[in-house]
């Protein structure tokens, strides 16, 4: 073997860093073919790389990191627990759930962050939808259906994070996006007409004039790999000399509720697109960052809930709104644009005309 | 032929919830090596027994499942073109699912 020789000649199976060991896999970001043990160190570097360049943390900072169970959040506890140590970030780590109160998903997924507390030694907090607003989904489900279940799910979870987070009293929290979810929620966000929330989406670190500011360490790593991180730790045993590569556990089961879940089909194409051309996912992010919204766009006032204090740019937040639905029988409050919202419920409301959201203006008032 | 084939990531519900699963599978006939498609092929009749959608798009996977053989991405073996060898292991994963 000549060291001069391109790896592609040597059977294409060469590694493209080491030019010693069998390439594994065949990194989207850059098409380029490694192995398993660089792999792993140039994933850490990478993600070590975007918190200084992004300043994601300072030292002393506690930081809650969004524990669903699931692979991103897994690596992600994992990962920066690891970079923490290794370069004296200084940060109190803390793991943060949310029992939904969905049985048979996430009761197991909830153990298997118990198990992660263990093996990483991160204190865990879960905070309960039943403890929050007194409804668990399974309760919601029941009474709404498989319909519309999702929004009220997603508006509850936002919130019970930020209320976990406030408990824990933590300076931010780390949630597991990854590069794909990113560009989907771009391509969501388009598909809506929703301006407000496709500025904020590509951010990496979001809600800094709020209580509690939000980062994404995994903004620009793809899926792919941080499943690649989690298989290869599953085969490790046999092939890894490292000895960091335990099984990391995860839990990855489709949520019972969410089967047509509208999100499904822009994940459907991305991955597709990803299939063609993997920079695709990359280059709607950065598509998105790009975007410019006319400075005539008004844009939601940033205002408290009046109920429950909460940020809201309505006089309700979207969670008194749908909770109220809940508790009255009327479950359909707050639920889409024009359709589906019956005009008592309206009335009792008082939809503050005033600052009128542009999140519920109709599609094709896109102005670019 | 002797094949270890692993399905995750919720892939394992489409083949009644066994993950793991030891096959024999046959080269076809008048060919002389067993590749990625014929699998595939195999697989969809043999294991799939429901949504078949959900693991398959034309003739290979459906995008978005990660295929392994020998604990290598396929992309590095040429996909459907990888040639299948006795006791290999192929794993399949879903990334559709949520994280």
């Amino acid at each position: 073997m000549e060291a001069d020789a391109k790896p592609m000649k040597l059977g294409g199976r060469l590694c493209c860093v080491c030019n010693q060991r069998r390439a594994a896999l065949k990194r989207p970001k850059t098409l380029e073919q490694i192995c398993r043990e660089c792999f792993y160190a140039v994933f850490e570097e990478e993600i070590h790389q975007v918190i200084l360049e992004n300043k994601l943390f300072k030292p002393g900072e506690r930081i809650a990191i969004g524990a669903s169970g699931g692979k991103d959040s897994t690596v992600l506890a994992y990962v920066l627990s690891e970079l923490n140590r290794r370069h004296n970030y200084g940060l109190d780590l803390f793991l943060l759930s949310v029992d939904e109160g969905i049985t048979g998903y996430r009761d197991d997924s909830l153990e298997t962050v118990k198990r992660n507390e263990l093996q990483y030694g991160l204190p865990l907090k879960i905070v309960s939808y039943k403890d929050l607003y007194g409804w668990t989904m399974d309760e919601i489900v029941k009474m709404i259906g498989l319909k519309n279940n999702c929004t009220f799910c997603g508006v509850f979870r936002r919130q019970a994070l930020d209320r976990g987070a406030a408990l824990l009293k933590v300076d931010k929290v780390a949630t597991g996006h990854n590069a794909d979810d990113i560009a989907e929620t771009v391509l969501l966000n388009i598909l809506r007409g929703d301006i407000a929330r496709l500025s904020r989406c590509t951010s990496i670190i979001t809600g800094e004039d709020g209580p509690i500011p939000r980062c994404k360490p995994f903004k620009y790593t793809y899926e792919k790999e941080i499943f690649m991180i989690t298989l290869g730790c599953q085969s490790l045993n046999e092939l890894s000399t490292y000895a960091y590569f335990k099984k990391l556990d995860y839990f990855s089961t489709e949520c019972i509720y969410s089967p047509n879940a509208y999100r499904g089909f822009a994940r459907e194409f991305i991955k597709d697109l990803e299939r063609i051309r993997p920079r695709a996912i990359l280059d709607i992010i950065k598509s998105g960052e790009d975007f410019r919204i006319a400075t005539s766009t008004k844009m939601p006032e940033q205002g408290t809930c009046e109920r429950c204090g909460y940020i809201s740019s309505q006089k309700w937040c979207k969670a008194c709104v749908l909770l109220e639905g809940l508790n009255r029988g009327l479950p359909k409050l707050g639920i889409g644009r024009n359709q589906g919202l019956n005009s008592d419920a309206k009335k009792d409301i008082k939809k503050d005309d005033r600052t009128k959201s542009i999140e519920s203006k109709q599609c094709g008032s896109l102005e670019f | 032929m002797h094949l270890m084939l692993e399905f995750g990531g919720g892939l394992e519900l489409l083949c009644e919830s066994v993950k793991v699963h030891n096959v024999n599978v046959d080269m076809p006939k008048g060919a002389d090596k067993l590749t990625m498609k014929d699998l595939l092929a195999w697989v969809r009749t043999n294991l799939i027994k429901e949504r078949p959608e959900m693991f398959m798009k034309g003739e290979s996977v459906r995008p978005g499942v990660l295929v392994l053989v020998n604990d290598c991405d396929w992309e590095l073996s040429g996909q459907l073109d990888t040639t299948l060898e006795d006791k290999d292991v192929v794993v399949f994963i879903s990334t559709l699912h949520g994280g």
